[in-house]
Formats: C-alpha cells, structure tokens, sequence
C-alpha cells in the first residue's frame, strides 16, 4: 500500500478524497528522447482530474503508461492501492480503467451498437460453445447487455446513428460514441485525451455536460487531457502541469492559473 | 413496392438482433433452401450436381473460413488451400484407422485437425501484421504441400500417392466412393454448409464477432476494451482453418472421389479462395456464397458456355482466356465495388426498398 | 527488453525465455522427427554429420555456397523491383513475378518471330513501358485511396491476365532464352582450390555483375536525379509530394517501369540458365521472404535478404534435406524468414517501430 499522496495541495471540495490512482516518480524514454522525466501525481476517487501542458509536453504518454499500453523503465503506478509492475492493457480494462483518444481510434467498419457493445466484452462471460449457438443463455446475456448499452445511447442521445457505420459518422458523434463506448466498460477511472479537439463550440458545450453528468450522475472519476483552458478550468477539480515530460505544477485550477512557472510555459519567457 | 420494412415493428432485442430482422428476407431464404433442397436435385442433372453445385457448396465454406480470418479479424492468409488438405488428410487417416465411425462425425472432426494446425502457423500473427502475415501464411502452404507429398504415412504408403476414397455408408447409403449418387452426395454437402453457416452467422453477430472486428477495425483500441489480442487473432486461425479443413475434407471425400490430393491443394486454390473472398465482399457471408459462385462457375462457363454461343475455342485457349478475363474482372470489380458483391447486393435492396418512389 | 519503451504485448517472444523456450523446443521436434525417419543416432545426423561433411569437402561446401549465391541473386532481383514499387506507390505488387516472366517471354517471342535479337530488347522495354502506363491509368488510377488489400488484390488480377495474356500470345510451351544473341557467355570456369574443384557457370557471375552494375545505377539514379528525388517524396507521403506540385501518376509510370526494366533483366538472367516458363512463377514468390528479411522498402535489404535466404535454403537442401527425405527447398526459405521475423519483426533494415496513438 503506497496511497499514501504525494503532493497535498488540493482543492478544498476534494481533499479527503481517498487515492485511485497513484503515479510516483515515472520515467519513460524511446530510445534516447525522454517522454516522461520523474513525474508524480496522484487522483483521487470521484474528482476530475486535468492534464495540461503545452504540444510535445508527454500528455498522452503518461495516459499511455496509466493504462499499460507505454512501459516506464522507471517508476511505479498503483491503481486501487494495488502496484502494477508491466502492466498490459487488457488488464489496465480489466482493472476498471477506460479511456478515449486523441484521434478517434472507433472501429470504423462496425455500427454505432456494435462498437459501444464491445465495450461489454470483459463483463460477458458465455463461451465459445453458446456464442455458436446464439440461443438460451448467450442470447440472454446480449440482450441483458444491449439494455444497458441502449441506456448508454440514450444517456448521449445518439440514437439515431445507432445502427449506422461510425467511419461515416461526423467526427462530434465519433467522439460521443467512444465515449459511449468507454462507458460500457463501466469504468472506475475514466481517461479522456482530448475530448474536446476539433469541436465547434456548441459540441463542446455538449460534452462539457456529458463529462460533467458522467463524474456526478455515476461517480467516475475522470482524468481528462485538454487545451481549452476555459474547460480545464470549469471542469476539473484539480490540475496538473506538464512541460517537456516534467511535471511543473500542481493544484487546483486557480491556483494553477496563478503559478508563474506555468503562465512561463503557456507564454514563453525570455530567458 | 413488395420489399418493405414499414409497419413491420420490432417489440424485443432479441426481435431486433436476428440476422435477418425484415420479414421479406425470411421469406427469401425460406425459397432458397426450398430450391436449394427440391429443385435442384429435380431438374438439375448429375453434370449439373457433380460439376457446378457440389465445387460450389464446398468452395462456399472455404470461402467462409478465409473471410472469418481476413474478412472479419482482418490477417491475410495465402494458405487456405493448405490447411484444407490438413482437412482431407486427416479425414482420410481417420477413415482407415476407424472404419466404424460415421463419415460426416470424421469430416467434421478432421476439421479440428485443421483447426490445430492452423493455430500452429498462426502463432506469428502476435509478431507480425499486414503483408508480413500473409508471407508468413505461405510458408504454411509450401510446407503442408511438400508434407503431403513427402510424409508417405499420410496416404497410408501407397505407391501412387493417391488417396483413394474408401465406400462409406450413412444410414445404408453410400455417401463416399465410387458407388455414391451425386444427390447424396450434394444433400451431405449441403446440410453441411448450412449447419455451418448458421454456426459462423452466429459467432459473428455476437460477443466473438464484435472482438474480431474490433481487432480488424483498430487493434489498439479493442486491446484497452479488454480484448485480448493473442486469443482473438488465434481464434480466428482455428475457426478459420476449422472451416477449411472440412472444406477441403469434403472436397476430397465428396467431390472428387480420392487422387492426387498434394496437387490439388496448391497455392492456386489458395488464391482462388481469397478471390472469393475480396470479390464476395469482405466481412460478410453471403458474400462468400457469392464470390465462390462467381469464381466456381466461371471456368464452367468458360468451357461450355462459349462454345454453345457459337464461339469455337480449343480447350488450351479458352484456358488461357479465362486467366486473362477472371484478371480482367477481379480488377473491375475492384474498380467498380471494392466491397465486393455483398456491397452490391445491399445497394440493391436499398433501391428495392424505396422503389418506385426512391424520395 | 531493450530501454526502448515499446508495447508490452506483442513482446511475449521478446523474452529471451520464451525465445530459448522456443528453440529448444523445436529442435527436440526435429529430433522427433529425425527418429521417426531413422531411428538411431538422429542428433548425431542433425548437428554433427552435416557440420562434418561440410569440414570434410570444402570444395563441396563452396560449390553449395556459390549456387546459394546465384539463386539469392535472382531473388534480389525480384525483390528490388518489388521494392522500387512499394517504395513509390505502396502497392504490394504481387505481379513483379508475373513481370519477370512476361518480359522474358516477349523478348523470346518477339525473337521467334523474326525480330533482331537486340532489336527484340528495345521492343520488349517499349511493351514493358506500355503495360506500366497500361497499369497507372487501368488499375492504379481508379483505385486510387483504396486500402491497400484492395491494390494488393489488384496485382493479383494483373497477374492472372498477364498469365492468361502471355500465354494467348506466345504460347504456353517453354521456351530458350536467347542467351547466344545477347552474348551472354556459356560454359563454365573450374576452380581448383579446397582440394577440389568448384565449377561456376559464366553466365551465373555474368549475372552477379550485372546485378550488381544495375543496383548501383538505380542507386545514383535515386540520389542524384530531379525524379529520383521526387520518388524518395512520394515514398514518404504521397500527399506531401502532390502538395508541392510531383505529378503522382507520371511517378507511378516511372517506377513500374523501372520495375519493368529489372523484370526484363531478371528475366533474361534467369531465361538463360533454365529455360522461359510460366513455372518460374512459383519460384517467384521465393521473392516474398527475401522482402520480410530485408523490409518492404529497403533496397539493400532486398540484395541481402536474397542472398541468406539464397545460401540458406541451398546450404539447407544440401546438407539437412536429407534427412527428411528432401525437397525441402521449396518451403524452407519461408521459415528461414519467419524464424527471423520472431527476433526482429522490422526486419533487416528497418527501424524499431514505435506504436503511438
């Protein structure tokens, strides 16, 4: 057990908030670039979290790593109190972590329905011999599963793109159904690359409810990547600064705004 | 007009996931198997039977199997043909070395053979990807050709090298060798193919088909959905190889009747099958029904139809011809409907659908 | 693990145990097999036996060495013309085979009936550049942005009508490369060294030189040249290169051609030792693992990955195919490839690939 946080300086709503997530000291090279440079941070159940940092600053590398996809040579990170050495993705979903991607990764050839039901995937269990047959208990269990998948679809009022090919979809709805698609999993910790890029103002305002209603309605805890600092700031209860893969600041979002070192990093500064 | 969905109302999931939820459809695949189970084997004669619907049924279900593993998990194989000698071979062996057992329980069993093989090769796919694969795939193809040829405890040391397919009966009817009717033998194949149809239509409407696809679509993604590569891709290797193994099981012991099986499941047949495949549509079934119809019948054609229509050609040329007009047309249809037929068909329906007044 | 950080899954065979696992495991399998043939002293005969023959005729060993050599050459060849397509297009060009044949079937065609034998050359290059314009504006032209298994299987039917074109026009009979009228040598050179003699066939190092002249031709050509550059573009983005104004479809005609020109080469280098037929389209494929050894777009990859799948499957043949029952040259270049794969899944040449999202 190592919850214990690394950096107290949270926000006055959250501060008891028990540790889901613990990143301590993480490194991580290709070759001889350094990505991530002795990054600590911590989450923490049932708030959101923010990531932020200027291009090139290792967001979505400490994602990657968060849910094994990227290996740290050096560091460790414990989910639910538990430390994961070499963790592989498929565990990281296993464990209760989802997330969605900087550029839409859905799969292009399959429906809407489809997609946000391989979100299901981990929690059916009938085997090979049932899924051949497609009667009694395998049916069941689809059935039980495209009720919640269909509450999902309500939830983003998607419903009627449910049975078209998201490859053709525009790229807003692409982004509402992966994240519908992450919702399925029914995770504890919900990772958001950027989920707003690309949107025009009204979609953001949309998906500023959604993450909003996810965090409040189920309780996931979200740790989101983003530019728009106007989001960063209404959304998120704590903040953490990245800049070229070492962690500069920490804190809640006022307090963040205020930190010269970042208002440096996002303004530049002579040096 | 007589193809619409309208006032037909889905009150249940279940409703809304059968396979084929309009009724029109239902009522389409009811007339087909009624044609398919009485009519041919009343008009049709046994040239007919033997020479266009048994190749037919049987490349069908190679053609399945190819297009679960590239159409639907998205790994390329030039093997197939292989893998449906492991088939042959096997059902072969099991045969002699269990001369009670029911013949369609042997078939089916020799595809579990296949299926084991098929893992074997597939092994790599955790390595490699794309093309990479696909010449991965061939070594399977050049390596089980050559053990068929080589490894004489195959065909049970016999001097020519030849299997010969031994009488087999199925409830007092002969179903193999030489004294078995070509409509017993086409009902064999073709409650085969349906039973395994339907099984294959299962696994990809599901939780197992959704995975595939998934792996296909973008494999990191359905990685961080819990999916767990290794098993998905080697999964579909063994289904895959599975259905070709009875295939190719079935294309000796129904279809030709024993003979030199090495040469018959060359690289040819491999590409023929992937042929099928592309040109049927990738990723549907009943667009390998189509594309194994289109490329089984074309020589046939080649070779009767033209000089019915008064078009004199020796057998070497239109040989020749029919090389350069199935190249001709895999490029158009690639062209036209990179799809494949399956593609087409829907768009037919579609215009069916809102026929005559398509605003 | 290197410290590269690369993607944990995939890397299951990266763990030396398992990798060793894996060796071992194959050899006892081998040995299991061995003793299904024989049944006494097989680990003897697997890892002794051969290594000792070899030690015993070195003449034997170097003549085995320089018919590996030869072959890997043609394979090279293959592969390079291949190369020069998925370089510049893509394209995973299964016809380059196809190429080969067709090219020297129409110079032997072309001959047959009546044409000069050098005159034939220059025709046979003018057929090549129609059929590479005949394939920009055909098959690559409307199939432009298709995933890249739709032009894959568009070689495939550029294949079958080459095939079934070539043998319309020429005839499906094998036929003799013109080899006296292109005053390539005959004969043989005998070498008396190793305590033995070790023949080479002049036509076989007529061969490697020529290879040899034509890839560092393609090489300058590449480098130093207006469109050498303006392929290297295409090949790193075709769509940067059509932002700065390269024409994709004059590229696209110059490389199958080139390609075209390699294929008439090959064609004739390996007309002349057997002779012109629709077979060598099988022995073409050889060309597919040379590419998985080298990379797809590694033209030093291709030279060196034809020539250890080359010396490997002769060596192979000649010393372990025995041992069960031979002929295992036709498959064993596919898992010489394969068994390399799994240490290096780039290949030869290629970078270590960083998996990003």
């Amino acid at each position: 057990m190592n919850a214990e946080p690394m950096n107290v300086s949270g926000s006055p709503l959250r501060d008891e908030g028990e540790v889901l997530l613990a990143v301590q000291n993480v490194s991580l090279r290709f070759g001889g670039v350094k990505a991530i440079t002795d990054v600590s941070f911590d989450i923490r159940k049932g708030e959101v979290r923010a990531i932020i940092g200027p291009n090139g600053a290792g967001k979505t590398s400490m994602l990657n790593c968060i849910n094994g996809f990227y290996q740290p040579q050096e560091g460790q990170i414990s989910f639910k109190g538990q430390r994961r050495d070499r963790m592989k993705p498929h565990r990281a979903a296993a464990a209760g972590i989802a997330r969605t991607f900087q550029n839409v990764a859905l799969f292009k050839g399959m429906s809407t329905l489809d997609n946000i039901m391989t979100g299901r995937t981990l929690k059916m269990k009938r085997g090979f011999f049932w899924q051949a047959l497609r009667h009694g208990p395998a049916m069941t269990e689809e059935i039980e599963h495209r009720r919640v998948v269909e509450d999902i679809i309500d939830f983003l009022q998607i419903e009627h793109i449910r049975k078209l090919p998201v490859g053709k979809l525009p790229y807003g709805l692409q982004k509402r159904v992966e994240l519908g698609r992450a919702l399925a999993m029914e995770p504890e910790l919900l990772l958001l690359d950027e989920p707003m890029a690309g949107m025009n103002l009204e979609e953001k305002e949309d998906m500023c409810r959604f993450i909003l209603d996810v965090n409040q309605q189920f309780g996931t805890t979200i740790a989101l990547i983003e530019h728009d600092m106007g989001v960063v700031m209404d959304l998120s209860d704590r903040v953490v600064v990245l800049e070229y893969g070492r962690k500069i600041a920490d804190g809640t979002p006022s307090e963040v705004k205020a930190d010269q070192k970042v208002i440096d990093a996002y303004l530049g500064v002579a040096h | 007009m007589f193809y619409r969905e309208a006032g037909q109302f889905k009150s249940t999931y279940a409703a809304d996931m059968a396979v084929f939820p309009i009724r029109q459809d239902r009522i389409g695949l009811a007339i087909i198997l009624l044609i398919a189970f009485i009519g041919i084997p009343l008009i049709g004669n046994d040239f007919f039977i033997t020479s266009v619907m048994i190749p037919f049924l049987v490349f069908s279900l190679a053609a399945i199997g190819l297009n679960i593993l590239t159409g639907y998990t998205g790994l390329i194989s030039l093997g197939t043909a292989a893998f449906m000698g492991v088939g042959a071979y096997a059902c072969y062996k099991l045969t002699t070395a269990f001369p009670g057992v029911n013949i369609i329980v042997l078939i089916l069993v020799s595809g579990l053979f296949s299926a084991a093989i098929g893992v074997l090769f597939g092994l790599p796919s955790l390595r490699i990807k794309g093309f990479y694969l696909a010449v991965a795939t061939l070594a399977a193809q050049f390596f089980l050709q050559w053990a068929f040829v080589r490894v004489p405890w195959l065909f049970n040391y016999n001097a020519s090298g030849a299997i010969e397919v031994p009488q087999r009966l199925l409830f007092g009817i002969p179903v193999t060798g030489a004294s078995a009717s070509p409509e017993t033998r086409y009902f064999v194949c073709l409650c085969l193919v349906i039973v395994m149809t339907w099984f294959a239509s299962n696994l990809v409407h599901g939780k197992i088909g959704r995975s595939w696809m998934a792996v296909r679509d973008m494999d990191i993604a359905a990685e961080l959905m819990g999916i767990k590569l290794l098993n998905a891709k080697l999964l579909a290797f063994a289904v895959s190889s599975f259905y070709a193994g009875v295939a190719g099981a079935m294309m000796i012991f129904l279809w030709y009747g024993g003979g030199e099986a090495a040469d018959v499941f060359n690289i040819r047949l491999s590409f023929n099958i992937l042929f099928m495949v592309i040109i049927g549509g990738l990723g549907s079934l009943i667009g390998s029904f189509f594309g194994a119809a289109f490329i089984a019948s074309l020589p046939t054609i080649m070779k009767f139809g033209l000089p019915a229509l008064g078009v004199p050609m020796s057998g070497a040329t239109a040989e020749h011809v029919t090389f350069m007009l199935v190249g001709a047309l895999i490029i158009i249809f690639l062209i036209v409907e990179p799809h494949g037929l399956a593609r087409l068909w829907q768009i037919g329906k579609q215009k069916l659908r809102t026929w005559p007044f398509p605003y | 693990m290197s410290d590269v950080a690369a993607r944990p899954a995939p890397n299951l065979l990266a763990n030396p145990w398992i990798k060793a696992g894996l060796i071992v495991a194959g050899l006892i399998a081998a040995a299991m097999l061995g003793a299904r043939l024989d049944g006494s002293g097989t680990l003897y005969k697997i890892f002794i036996d051969p290594f000792d023959q070899m030690a015993a005729a070195p003449d034997l060993l170097a003549q085995t060495i320089w018919e590996g050599l030869v072959s890997g050459v043609l394979y090279a060849l293959i592969a390079l013309g291949f190369v020069l397509i998925f370089k510049a297009s893509g394209v995973f060009n299964f016809a380059q085979g196809i190429m080969v044949v067709f090219a020297a079937l129409t110079l032997v065609g072309l001959h047959e009936k009546g044409v000069p034998a050098w005159l034939a050359v220059i025709l046979t290059l003018g057929v090549m550049f129609l059929l590479a314009v005949a394939i920009e504006r055909v098959v690559l032209r409307p199939l432009v942005n298709q995933p890249d298994i739709i032009l894959f299987m568009a070689t495939f039917g550029i294949t079958y009508f080459l095939i079934g074109f070539g043998e319309s026009v020429f005839g499906g009979s094998p036929k003799q490369m013109i080899a006296d009228q292109l005053y390539l040598p005959k004969g043989a050179i005998d070498l008396k060294i190793l305590g033995g003699l070790v023949s080479l066939q002049k036509i076989d190092i007529a061969a490697a030189i020529i290879a040899s002249v034509m890839i560092a031709v393609l090489a300058l050509f590449f480098q130093y040249t207006r469109i050498g550059r303006a392929l290297r573009a295409v090949a790193d983005s075709h769509k940067a290169a059509l932002s700065v104004g390269i024409s994709l479809n004059q590229i696209w005609v110059i490389v199958w051609f080139t390609a075209g020109i390699v294929a008439l080469i090959t064609g004739i280098m390996w007309g002349a030792r057997s002779d012109v037929s629709f077979a060598l389209e099988i022995v073409a494929l050889k060309a597919l693992p040379v590419l998985i050894l080298g990379g797809f777009t590694s033209i030093p990859g291709a030279i060196i990955g034809g020539l250890i799948i080359g010396i490997g499957e002769k060596i192979g043949e000649f010393y372990w195919g025995p041992l069960i029952g031979g002929g295992i040259e036709s498959w064993l270049a596919y898992f010489i490839a394969l068994g390399f794969l799994l240490f290096r899944p780039q290949g030869l040449f290629g970078d270590k690939i960083i998996e990003r999202i």
